[in-house]
């Protein structure tokens, strides 16, 4: 079994903790919730300490924060139907472009690997991809494919592929069609029986993994077009498949997953207040995989953890979010 | 509210004996964190006023003590409640009444579940899904105009 080490407790917020995000140099965190702040957490020899708090570009709860790939730039999506762009040409973080159309509640926000797209998505049941242009953000595409709140949108490790997580217990892919520039529905994976509350992708981009208020998890494997193993790829398009669900092991709602791009391990935030980590097996079977559970911390918070997720340059190590207020710091080894 | 009652005539049941009674009981069921029970549960929420009528859940039979259910050892407080009819449109508001005296009541390392007693209404799995998800509850009570309706049924209750 793994182990799970707590390397720092970082308190400040008032009221729920929604979501943690690693600068992508591993360097910093930025972390949100329902205070309507955003706090800045950055490492000084050897410690985490606050660098910054974000505050006044929102009236209500912040959901979530996201750093540009270049790591310049900080979007975070909020209950007050906008999502603020923070930069810091002045030399420090400021809002300047605010971006404005959802009906209600903006759940998530994530960009591309190219830092020249982001998409937002809502209660109001659509996902929007705004394009960057000079200076400027624009919407460049309202996609209406779920039918209830969407609550997570990520982009793929390195393709312009959009993935969504709903509450209408889908999760859709989607690819933008070349000739008339509209991204379409390329793929409805339909197995969750309950809401699904988040999605991460493999390094490869190739598998996704997806979590539940069903309280399991499931990994899905793209198949493309002649593939080998003669999997039917109807209208040309490849197919996500369910290839393994991981049930009972979790014993409520689960809120994240992250697959760590260096480890391949995957980490859960569940409302049952423990954080898991997960490991495929060495001798798994790409379309028939299995994993393990290799740790569970047990009252990891005193509440509901809703985010974790694992630093893009230190393997190891985690950073996790909760109901309780606080943010944690974890080191994890085999 | 001035328009037409969904259910005229509501049956009205009659009060519970008033086994706790005065406010320094009611307080202790607060003030000892330790120990919840459902007597204590119900206490916090006999008193919730029905969105229509000018009456508290208990006397519309909404809650009753014998459905929750209450586990201190793992922290669990479940409760279930009655819509007076099957349609009753004010199913989620009740629920939300209901979650909402219990979130600013019990200490936060309970979970607490609140749902439609099986059998009871025929959007029994939909009003669940949306009393279960913590995000939409939240971003419900950030609503002011729903806030001030809230704040309505519960301006009788046990406060904390």
């Amino acid at each position: 079994m793994g182990l799970l080490e707590l390397q720092q407790n970082l308190v400040g917020h008032k009221g729920r903790v929604w979501n943690v995000c690693w600068h992508p140099s591993g360097e910093s965190i930025a972390s949100c919730g329902e205070d309507k702040t955003i706090r800045i957490w950055t490492h000084d020899k050897s410690k985490w300490v606050i660098k910054t708090i974000l505050t006044e570009a929102h009236t209500r709860t912040i959901r979530e924060v996201s750093w540009s790939p270049c790591g310049n730039y900080i979007a975070s999506a909020s209950f007050d139907a906008t999502v603020a762009i923070w930069d810091q040409k002045s030399g420090q973080f400021e809002c300047n472009t605010t971006l404005e159309g959802h009906e209600n509640e903006v759940k998530s926000v994530s960009w591309s690997v190219c830092g020249n797209y982001l998409a937002t998505c809502s209660r109001d049941k659509s996902v929007w991809v705004w394009g960057m242009g000079v200076d400027e953000y624009e919407c460049e595409d309202v996609i209406n494919a779920h039918t209830q709140d969407v609550k997570k949108v990520k982009w793929h490790p390195d393709k312009l592929i959009l993935a969504s997580a709903s509450y209408d217990d889908t999760v859709k892919i989607f690819d933008m069609e070349q000739h008339t520039n509209h991204w379409i529905c390329a793929s409805s994976l339909v197995s969750h029986t309950s809401t699904v509350w988040s999605l991460s992708f493999d390094r490869t981009g190739d598998r996704l993994v997806t979590c539940s208020d069903d309280k399991t998890l499931k990994i899905w494997q793209e198949y493309k077009p002649g593939n080998e193993v003669g999997i039917p790829t109807p209208d040309n398009e490849p197919i996500w498949k369910c290839v393994c669900t991981l049930s009972g092991y979790h014993s409520r709602t689960i809120y994240d997953v992250d697959w760590c791009k260096k480890t391949g391990l995957i980490v859960t935030a569940c409302g049952d207040d423990i954080i898991r980590v997960f490991r495929e097996e060495g001798d798994s079977d790409i379309h028939q995989p299995t994993f393990s559970l290799v740790c569970s911390m047990d009252n990891a918070h005193t509440q509901d953890v809703n985010c974790s997720q694992w630093n893009p340059c230190i393997p190891g190590l985690i950073v996790s979010a909760s109901d309780d207020g606080t943010v944690k710091v974890w080191t994890y080894s085999d | 509210m001035n328009k037409v009652l969904e259910n005229p005539n509501p049956k009205i049941y009659p009060k519970l004996e008033e086994k706790l009674g005065t406010d320094t009981e009611c307080e202790n069921i607060i003030r000892n964190t330790n120990e919840f029970d459902a007597r204590g549960i119900f206490e916090l929420l006999r008193n919730i006023n029905d969105p229509e009528h000018p009456l508290t859940l208990e006397q519309l039979n909404v809650i009753e003590q014998n459905l929750i259910e209450v586990d201190n050892e793992n922290n669990e407080i479940n409760v279930k409640f009655t819509p007076t009819i099957p349609h009753c449109s004010m199913a989620t508001l009740i629920g939300l009444s209901i979650r909402t005296q219990l979130l600013r009541t019990i200490p936060g390392r309970f979970k607490v579940s609140v749902t439609i007693n099986p059998g009871t209404h025929i959007a029994e799995i939909a009003v669940n899904k949306q009393l279960a998800d913590k995000e939409r509850v939240a971003a419900a009570l950030e609503n002011k105009f729903l806030l001030t309706v809230i704040d309505q049924c519960l301006e009788n209750t046990v406060q904390s």
